[in-house]
């Protein structure tokens, strides 16, 4: 427990508590977006109470596996999440950046995007947290902030969760976190259950935060509830199978640039960009125009990219990343390396994503230990 | 310019639309129908956005002293450009910037400049150029060698030959493939450096051209003993937003368009000779 943390002021809420939780938040008229079941994963979704949040059941993860699995207890949050993080709903997959229309060579602009709505973010854990703040530095902090990212930003309310549950396939903690979420909160709930209770550790991070809490009448906290809540973040630091040496990783991607390890990695990567689009920092976008059939109105969208496409680095006479090596090799040192030089922190947090959702079962921690030309640590194939 | 309106185009008025070769036209935007044109500086660009087609990051190569006007110098190389290219005077074109670094214009004030550029690379230097000429007491010796594909694809012909006659000013062109009627030079830019006298501890360098050319005409400068920290060169990559979240112009650690375009070399040397970075 961090020392900002322990100075927080902790109570308990019951599972009752947070149905009122979800009460409270609409009727501040925010959608709430939580943790589902949806197609056969659990998912972040927009979802009405707590009845939606996947009671009794975790997800089983690996590389290039994913699977529901029915848990011996009823924990609300007892899983990582899948494959989308809170990029999906800030900075979302398509979005119309205007209209416009025409009239004898003439056009004019119709609209800019609807405001943002209020979104509340339920079940939110310590690595959604810290990309959050690297999507703030890129989408916010930059010289040019984005408008729809910083309207929508600004109206979230965010009830973290501590991570009892890390998947084999995360890495947080090699990555400057850790289970624990550090701040950038409103509420923070830690979850004990066991045969004989089921109740929420639940601290404020916000003076917002503070308010809702209050509403929902929370109890004090025992002696036995703090032990079995340290006892659950023991339990859960000891249970992360993969990590990655960061000293000097900014460095050894530059340096690795003609790495034979490339050719090998591209040699199984099927450039599905699977990978880019579950990664909960990866901010690239295109745009795409289209219109009417008589040319009189057209419309301009913003979508997600990939820089694992070839259109990515057209230019006129071809694309700069003709071979799929170049882009395996500019996404990783993108976010291992440039990364820290454009933004001042690494573009990745060790959610893990990458490595569930590789199709090809291409794991992350292993291209950065072959680079390094060390074996993949404890990373092996099943782990856990 | 506000967050708003970053990525919205102003949808501007063409005032003219001038053939330059076969296949490269400018067009000259002005202030008009309720929209003021932003001043520019010269090395920046905008994003040039066709109604329902497209949109494409342009050099502006017009004179940075014109307020109210905005000229940029196409190659009709596909649907957008093409699109650019045919617009009639009154139609519109969304405009949004400019965008970018500039040429050092003031820290190589009491210099010589070398300007060398390639093919459509002109477009982006002839702002500085007509900055130095403004301001001609300000800059030593101009010599600008432009290297094209053939004589059919040299850009503003009466201007390099108006150029050529000013005093303390050297232009040189040459062409990859001359034609029976040619009577200039044939070889890529580099075979310039031999007409030219260079004083590398005083001059200031400017290039723009093909990714290939510009590495050599780098090599050759520190050949001749060029400080590298006067060489400054404007780059090219794919852009979607001109405004540094797309993510598509990085280069190393570098974004092309909120970085750059132009760059001072000792940023881009670790990069430049880096295939498929």
């Amino acid at each position: 427990m961090t020392a900002k943390a322990a100075m927080r002021k902790q109570f308990t809420l019951n599972p009752a508590a947070l149905e009122q939780l979800f009460s409270v938040l609409e009727s501040h008229d925010f959608q709430i977006v939580g943790p589902t079941i949806r197609n056969g994963t659990i998912q972040y979704d927009y979802i009405k109470g707590c009845k939606e949040l996947p009671s009794g059941w975790t997800s089983e993860q690996e590389r290039a596996s994913c699977r529901l699995k029915r848990r011996k207890d009823d924990a609300l949050f007892g899983y990582v999440p899948g494959a989308d993080s809170l990029k999906r709903f800030l900075h979302p997959p398509e979005l119309r950046l205007f209209r416009a229309e025409r009239e004898n060579g003439v056009f004019r602009i119709l609209d800019n995007p609807a405001p943002a709505p209020k979104l509340a973010f339920v079940g939110v854990r310590s690595c959604e947290l810290r990309a959050l703040s690297i999507l703030d530095r890129v989408l916010a902090e930059d010289r040019y902030p984005d408008a729809a990212y910083v309207a929508a930003r600004r109206r979230i309310f965010i009830v973290a969760v501590n991570c009892t549950e890390p998947a084999p396939t995360c890495f947080c903690t090699s990555m400057g976190g850790g289970p624990e979420a550090g701040g950038g909160f409103d509420l923070l709930l830690t979850e004990i259950v066991s045969d004989n209770q089921h109740v929420f550790v639940a601290e404020a991070g916000t003076s917002e935060g503070s308010g809702v809490l209050a509403v929902l009448n929370p109890g004090e906290v025992t002696k036995e509830i703090m032990a079995a809540l340290h006892e659950a973040m023991d339990r859960s630091k000891a249970a992360f199978k993969r990590e990655v040496a960061t000293e000097g990783l900014r460095e050894l991607l530059y340096e690795s640039f003609d790495h034979p390890q490339w050719d090998r990695v591209a040699a199984q990567c099927f450039l599905c960009a699977n990978c880019t689009m579950v990664c909960p920092t990866c901010f690239c976008v295109t745009v795409e125009d289209s219109t009417d059939v008589p040319v009189r109105r057209a419309e301009r969208w913003r979508k997600w990219d990939s820089c694992f496409t070839q259109n990515f680095s057209y230019i006129h006479g071809g694309s700069v990343r003709l071979s799929p090596k170049s882009r395996y090799r500019q996404w990783l040192t993108h976010k291992m390396a440039a990364w820290v030089d454009q933004f001042g922190t690494f573009g990745c947090v060790g959610c893990g994503r990458c490595i569930t959702w590789c199709p090809a079962g291409i794991d992350v921690t292993e291209q950065i230990a072959a680079l390094r030309g060390t074996a993949a640590p404890a990373a092996s194939d099943g782990a856990g | 310019m506000t967050a708003a309106s970053v990525m919205t185009p102003l949808a501007a008025r063409v005032a003219r639309v001038d053939k330059e070769t076969h296949d490269t036209f400018t067009l000259a935007m002005e202030s008009g129908n309720g929209v003021d044109l932003p001043r520019f500086r010269p090395g920046q660009f905008s994003m040039l956005y066709l109604f329902g087609a497209g949109e494409l990051p342009i050099s502006i190569s017009g004179d940075p002293e014109k307020p109210g006007e905005l000229v940029y110098t196409v190659r009709s190389v596909g649907q957008v450009t093409y699109a650019l290219v045919t617009r009639k005077p009154g139609d519109s074109v969304g405009v949004r910037g400019p965008f970018g670094t500039q040429w050092p214009l003031a820290s190589a004030r009491g210099r010589d400049i070398l300007i060398v550029a390639g093919g459509i690379g002109l477009a982006p230097l002839r702002p500085a150029i007509y900055h130095i000429l403004r301001q001609r007491g300000d800059y030593g010796r101009l010599v600008l060698l432009y290297g094209a594909r053939g004589p059919r694809d040299l850009l503003y012909k009466k201007e390099l030959s108006a150029w050529s006659y000013l005093p303390d000013t050297q232009v040189l062109t040459t062409v990859d493939y001359g034609g029976v009627n040619w009577r200039g030079h044939v070889g890529v830019v580099t075979t310039l450096f031999r007409f030219i006298r260079l004083q590398p501890g005083q001059t200031t360098a400017f290039i723009c051209g093909p990714e290939l050319m510009m590495r050599y005409v780098v090599r050759e400068l520190e050949t001749r003993g060029m400080p590298a920290g006067h060489i400054h060169l404007s780059m090219e990559r794919n852009m979607k937003c001109a405004v540094g979240f797309c993510g598509h112009c990085q280069m190393g650690p570098h974004f092309i368009c909120k970085d750059g375009p132009i760059f001072p070399y000792p940023e881009m040397r670790p990069w430049l000779d880096r295939y498929e970075l």
